[in-house]
């Protein structure tokens, strides 16, 4: 019945959690975890209701509780993404670009990854994205901004360095402010 | 007039708002909302190179694990889907079940109320009348089914002794369930053995042995005396009981395969097509 459904959802949860960790494995595991996890709480699924942004809220929250752990244990629980570079199958623009562009995704904070990745990868709602990530409208926006910001100048760093830099620096007007209204 | 048309052209040169910025890079826009926009957009340089720019992003980060939505899907997630979808399954048919569960409890009141009254009155009910709601052989693959249900999905905890110590296995559930047990093998038709529990029945404890193929599907063999009031009665039902052929039950959460022997009841269920379930339950006969 909804077997094909469920199954059909595994290659765009793959490809998220891929972008959120960086890591093939890493990723596979929070796929692994996320199906687990519907399996014991079906109850909580409203037939008929999205299956989709269910399954990606599911996913949302053990990935929040994995980094949350992983910060209490050590303060770099960060892939390095050299380890993980012969992972990167980019297209046209280039492995090397592919590769920049993983390494900046992963060092922005990660409730403005999950909201870029939601909305650009996915094209979720805002709406959705509010749900799934638990907070607010103007929350989202505002994260989706800070991300969008934040990852245009991580990209124009002249020298990036491997390291997953803590430098998460504040944006520096390197692009107009814009008024927000809401 | 010309008041309002200065108005427009205040609106029409007004910056766009970050909001309206993000909703044109992800194509939310309406066709009416994106032509205004985009009249205001060429009065506001610093919106156009912002979208741009965040464009450029979307499509890279669109580009980034594109090949992943191609890929095969990892068996091991694959079959953790299927898994999740057959529970899913489950639960929603318990639903239906769940009414006819409610049906059975109610028959089971109703008679032990009879019941009590006969004793208050001074009279043992007829053995005989048990009969009417311990429905015998076809209710032992009912119980096999919903045994199934329920445990098949669980991740953790489908057995209570798996596989890895079969001799363990094999000795308890035998004791058990008063009978020497054999494990039937089914590698030939792709399903190896997870492990067993224990369940409660009308006439002692049965057993449960569950199987899984690489795909992740999931059979169960449940096993155990039938009743053995229905046994002892005598009457036709009785003697039915002791022997029967194979007989298939479609009515379950699963479909089952079962067949009395010597006053032991074997029943097959799990998610497969009947002539699947028809050769695996063959195996098992064959073993036993």
């Amino acid at each position: 019945m909804n077997s094909q459904s469920i199954v059909d959802q595994i290659p765009a949860l793959r490809r998220y959690a891929r972008a959120l960790t960086g890591d093939a494995w890493a990723a596979d595991d929070l796929v692994q975890d996320t199906l687990e996890r519907a399996c014991s709480k079906w109850r909580l699924w409203a037939v008929g209701s999205n299956l989709r942004a269910w399954l990606f809220t599911l996913m949302h929250n053990l990935f929040a509780n994995s980094v949350r752990t992983a910060k209490r244990q050590s303060p770099d629980g960060t892939v390095d993404i050299d380890d993980v570079a012969h992972e990167f199958h980019a297209a046209d623009p280039g492995v090397d670009q592919a590769i920049d562009l993983q390494r900046c995704l992963l060092r922005l904070p990660m409730d403005q990854r999950a909201v870029l990745l939601l909305v650009s990868l996915e094209d979720m709602s805002y709406a959705d994205v509010a749900r799934i990530t638990a907070v607010p409208m103007g929350t989202v926006m505002s994260r989706l901004s800070r991300a969008r910001r934040h990852l245009q100048e991580l990209l124009d760093e002249p020298a990036r360095t491997a390291q997953p830099a803590s430098a998460t620096g504040k944006p520096t007007g390197s692009v107009t402010p814009l008024r927000r209204v809401k | 007039m010309s008041h309002r048309k200065n108005t427009m052209d205040r609106t029409a040169q007004q910056p766009l708002t970050e909001d309206e910025i993000h909703a044109l890079v992800d194509e939310r826009l309406t066709p009416d909302a994106l032509a205004a926009v985009h009249k205001r957009l060429a009065h506001d340089p610093a919106a156009q190179s912002t979208i741009a720019q965040w464009q450029q992003h979307r499509d890279a980060l669109r580009r980034l694990h594109q090949h992943i939505l191609d890929e095969p899907v990892p068996a091991p997630l694959m079959a953790a889907g299927q898994q999740t979808a057959a529970a899913q399954q489950d639960i929603h048919q318990r639903w239906r079940w769940g009414g006819m569960a409610a049906g059975v409890m109610l028959a089971f009141g109703v008679g032990w109320f009879s019941h009590t009254a006969w004793l208050g009155a001074g009279h043992f009910p007829p053995s005989s009348s048990t009969l009417a709601y311990t429905g015998g052989a076809p209710e032992f693959a009912r119980q096999a089914s919903f045994a199934h249900a329920v445990y098949a999905p669980e991740i953790r905890h489908p057995v209570e002794v798996g596989a890895t110590e079969q001799e363990h296995l094999v000795q308890w559930l035998s004791k058990r369930v008063g009978k020497p047990l054999k494990v039937p093998h089914l590698q030939t038709q792709g399903f190896e053995l997870v492990g067993g529990r224990l369940l409660p029945g009308e006439a002692g404890a049965r057993a449960q042995f569950m199987y899984q193929n690489t795909a992740g599907t999931r059979i169960t063999l449940y096993l155990g005396a039938v009743d053995r009031t229905a046994i002892g009665a005598g009457a036709g039902v009785g003697a039915d009981i002791r022997e029967t052929g194979f007989q298939f039950r479609a009515d379950g959460p699963v479909p089952s395969f079962y067949w009395v022997d010597q006053g032991f009841g074997y029943a097959l269920a799990g998610p497969v097509p009947r002539e699947t379930l028809m050769k695996l339950a063959e195996a098992v006969y064959r073993q036993l």
